[in-house]
């Protein structure tokens, strides 16, 4: 036989015999599956909640730590046993399924997934445990099982106050926008903000700058590239920065802070975050998206015994988003975000959700 | 930074081959470099205050799971044809360091035509691995001819076109163009499911789907082993890799050897993304696995660019992954998932020292048996002049 010959036999058969291998053991998740279903029934601090949170997770200072808060509060006030677990950057679409499995097996049966890149593995492991109530958070399927609530957040609506805010606050009419990453829920962030700054003052000059394109996520967790685009905008004159960048935003506030110019921060209120007191003067408002409620809001219905399905949407009428007054650097133009806030409730202004190309 | 390339060695007869000196030596690096990896590991969280062995006990009994195993080996699958696309390209001095843009531009463009073609299933499958295939290739080419025409360093071009790729697909993957208009999810762009013919075979076992792709995988690295050992082509490669002017010299078409080697390195880098979409998600989106080109090439240069060495490589790198992610989790003990890159990026780094040191072990007990020969020999020629004195 020739040695080609034997080295392609070698790898078939050892190959083979790791596939029949795979077939023989027994199942890691075999004897934790009958456990679980006591505590779905949620007892007194019966209910296990679990958590997967996207990139960044706990201490990013923005949108994970809102969703953590929520958590937190959950735990302290409903007395329900909670697990946490992590994402990573560039893991394989198999890591978020097996990290829902996990906190399944774990007998965690009411899980929330934070942010859209979970929506596949969700409508999985969801398909595959319909005893198992999940939410996730900034993201909807049509096709997703009816044991999956979607918490959905109207940002095109907080973003339209912010950029009433900077319109209002920048004195060389000039502001810029710095957005993590290029994707359709981050366009309803610069739509929102560029249309609200253009109803205050319609010749104003908006910088955008994104930091990265999907697939490449990684402009969600640099705060370095953030810092860059921010003091980019500066040297072109902008004086008010609104990052919705998650933990790049952080770079972006340092910048515009050393600049003595003013941010506006995202989804967590950034002035009272303790990372960056430092920074606390420079930064305007934040953009509130509370995911803390929303969180909070879904475990209580379950803890109640409800079967949250569908969409829930948390806009500036249910309280979804909101702008922070930490600092107080709002305070003089309450008045006129209260009259946007108020014409948004109505329904007389209707704020697009993609920019004007 | 050592050449990719194994020095050089006289092809010695099969009994040589097999012989037990020659293992040991060919497995000693590799293992050396693992165990300093633990041991470096080891230290790193016993300093953060967590016991390592319970860190090794939770990744060592994740194996046992017969669904683990599954989920190894369908890692293995992506990581193989990652290193193997790596690996073509180093065997001929050629650094692709492209394979992370050369995969994702196929793989979007396979998945746009699975979702446009819906041939029977014996069509549908060439079709859409010839697609990703000739995708791929296309793309390397342009760093190929770069070299080839205009004296490019391939690693600065394949770098350029990386970042180029991302934006191929930020700017095709767009509602309207390759993504439906209307979506069925919110704030994710994905293009639409590709066509249930195009779905690739699974083995079903106790621990769940074993992908099918596992055989082309298997495929590529035989084609692999024999192209390179077996063919004029593969020798020609070889000798390319080795020496540019002593292959010129020898009549090989270096210029044509560039673009081949190129264009074959990023065709076999057009499969990777394959198996995730034809086997598992089905579609292509903005969430789409990313680094699995920077993945293969370390998977490529533990497994010193050997067909089968990458195949252990791409195994071992899987079940790092894999047992890595329960890592953190709460019932496991809470441990940093870094601490998995940290051993992956410790076994490169050690693995490229123990090579060295086992070639110069080597090297040593070689002329060390040289030389006793050659005394051996002088002392014997003095003898038969002492008495013919």
């Amino acid at each position: 036989m020739r040695r080609s010959m034997k080295l392609a036999a070698v790898v078939l058969s050892g190959s083979l015999g790791m596939a029949s291998l795979a077939a023989c053991g027994a199942k890691s998740n075999d004897n934790s599956s009958s456990s679980g279903s006591a505590a779905a029934s949620g007892g007194a601090g019966g209910l296990k909640v679990g958590m997967a949170y996207d990139i960044g997770g706990r201490g990013d200072q923005s949108f994970n730590d809102s969703a953590a808060r929520g958590l937190d509060k959950a735990k302290a006030d409903l007395g329900v046993q909670v697990t946490e677990a992590e994402a990573k950057q560039g893991e394989a679409e198999a890591d978020k399924e097996t990290r829902l499995k996990n906190l399944v097996d774990g007998g965690y049966k009411t899980i929330v997934a934070v942010g859209f890149v979970y929506q596949q593995a969700v409508n999985k492991v969801a398909k595959d445990n319909p005893d198992v109530k999940f939410a996730i958070i900034d993201s909807n399927d049509k096709d997703q099982p009816s044991n999956v609530t979607s918490l959905l957040f109207a940002e095109q609506e907080g973003s339209y106050l912010a950029g009433v805010a900077a319109a209002n606050k920048s004195k060389a009419h000039h502001i810029g926008f710095i957005g993590g990453v290029q994707s359709e829920l981050i366009k309803k962030f610069e739509a929102g903000y560029k249309a609200g700054a253009k109803s205050v003052d319609p010749n104003i000059v908006i910088e955008t700058t994104y930091l990265t394109t999907p697939p490449d996520f990684t402009g969600f967790a640099s705060p370095d590239k953030g810092k860059e685009a921010a003091q980019g905008q500066l040297d072109k004159g902008a004086d008010v920065i609104y990052s919705a960048a998650g933990s790049s935003g952080n770079g972006a506030i340092e910048a515009v802070a050393n600049a003595k110019k003013l941010a506006i921060g995202v989804d967590s209120d950034q002035a009272s975050q303790p990372a960056l007191a430092k920074y606390k003067d420079a930064i305007l408002t934040s953009m509130v998206k509370n995911v803390d409620n929303a969180v909070y809001s879904y475990i209580q219905s379950v803890k109640q015994g409800q079967s949250p399905t569908g969409i829930k949407l948390f806009d500036l009428k249910a309280d979804g988003v909101s702008l922070a007054t930490t600092g107080g650097k709002i305070d003089d133009i309450q008045d006129k975000l209260k009259a946007a806030a108020d014409a948004i409730k109505s329904g007389a202004t209707t704020i697009p959700t993609a920019p004007a190309q | 930074m050592t050449s990719p390339n194994p020095p050089a060695a006289a092809k010695p007869s099969l009994a040589q081959r097999i012989s037990g000196e020659r293992i040991v030596l060919a497995l000693a690096a590799p293992v050396l470099a693992i165990l300093l990896s633990v041991a470096i590991c080891s230290v790193l969280l016993a300093t953060s205050g967590k016991n390592p062995f319970d860190a090794w006990n939770v990744m060592i009994t994740f194996v046992s799971g017969s669904d683990h195993q599954v989920l190894i080996l369908n890692r293995t699958t992506t990581y193989y044809l990652a290193a193997a696309a790596a690996a073509f390209g180093f065997r001929m001095n050629l650094f692709n360091i492209g394979v992370e843009g050369q995969y994702k531009v196929a793989a979007l463009f396979a998945a746009f035509v699975g979702t446009q073609v819906d041939l029977p299933s014996f069509l549908q499958i060439p079709l859409l691995l010839i697609t990703a295939m000739l995708v791929g290739g296309l793309y390397a080419s342009i760093a190929g001819l770069l070299k080839v025409y205009r004296g490019v360093s391939e690693v600065i071009s394949t770098i350029m076109l990386n970042s180029i790729a991302t934006a191929i697909v930020g700017v095709l993957l767009v509602p309207g163009i390759f993504a439906p208009k209307v979506s069925g999810t919110s704030n994710s762009i994905q293009t639409s499911p590709v066509s249930e013919s195009s779905h690739f075979f699974s083995f079903t076992t106790n621990g769940g789907q074993l992908w099918g792709f596992l055989v082309i995988a298997i495929a590529v690295g035989v084609i692999f082993q024999l192209t390179l050992t077996r063919t004029r082509f593969g020798f020609d490669l070889r000798a390319t890799g080795r020496s540019e002017t002593a292959a010129t010299a020898s009549g090989v078409n270096v210029k044509k050897m560039i673009v081949i080697s190129m264009v074959v390195s990023g065709a076999i880098a057009g499969l990777i993304g394959l198996p995730e979409l034809l086997q598992n998600s089905f579609y292509y989106g903005q969430t789409f696995q990313q680094n699995l080109g920077f993945l293969g090439i370390s998977i490529a240069l533990l497994g010193r660019n050997s067909p089968i060495g990458i195949a252990f490589a791409a195994l071992l790198f899987a079940f790092l992954d894999a047992a890595g992610s329960v890592l953190p989790l709460p019932a496991n003990g809470e441990f940093p998932f870094e601490i998995v890159d940290v051993m992956k990026g410790t076994i490169v780094i050690c693995v490229v020292v123990a090579y060295e040191l086992v070639r110069r072990y080597g090297l040593v007990r070689q002329q060390k048996r040289v030389g006793a020969q050659l005394a051996a020999q002088a002392a014997a020629a003095t003898e038969t002049k002492e008495v013919s004195a």
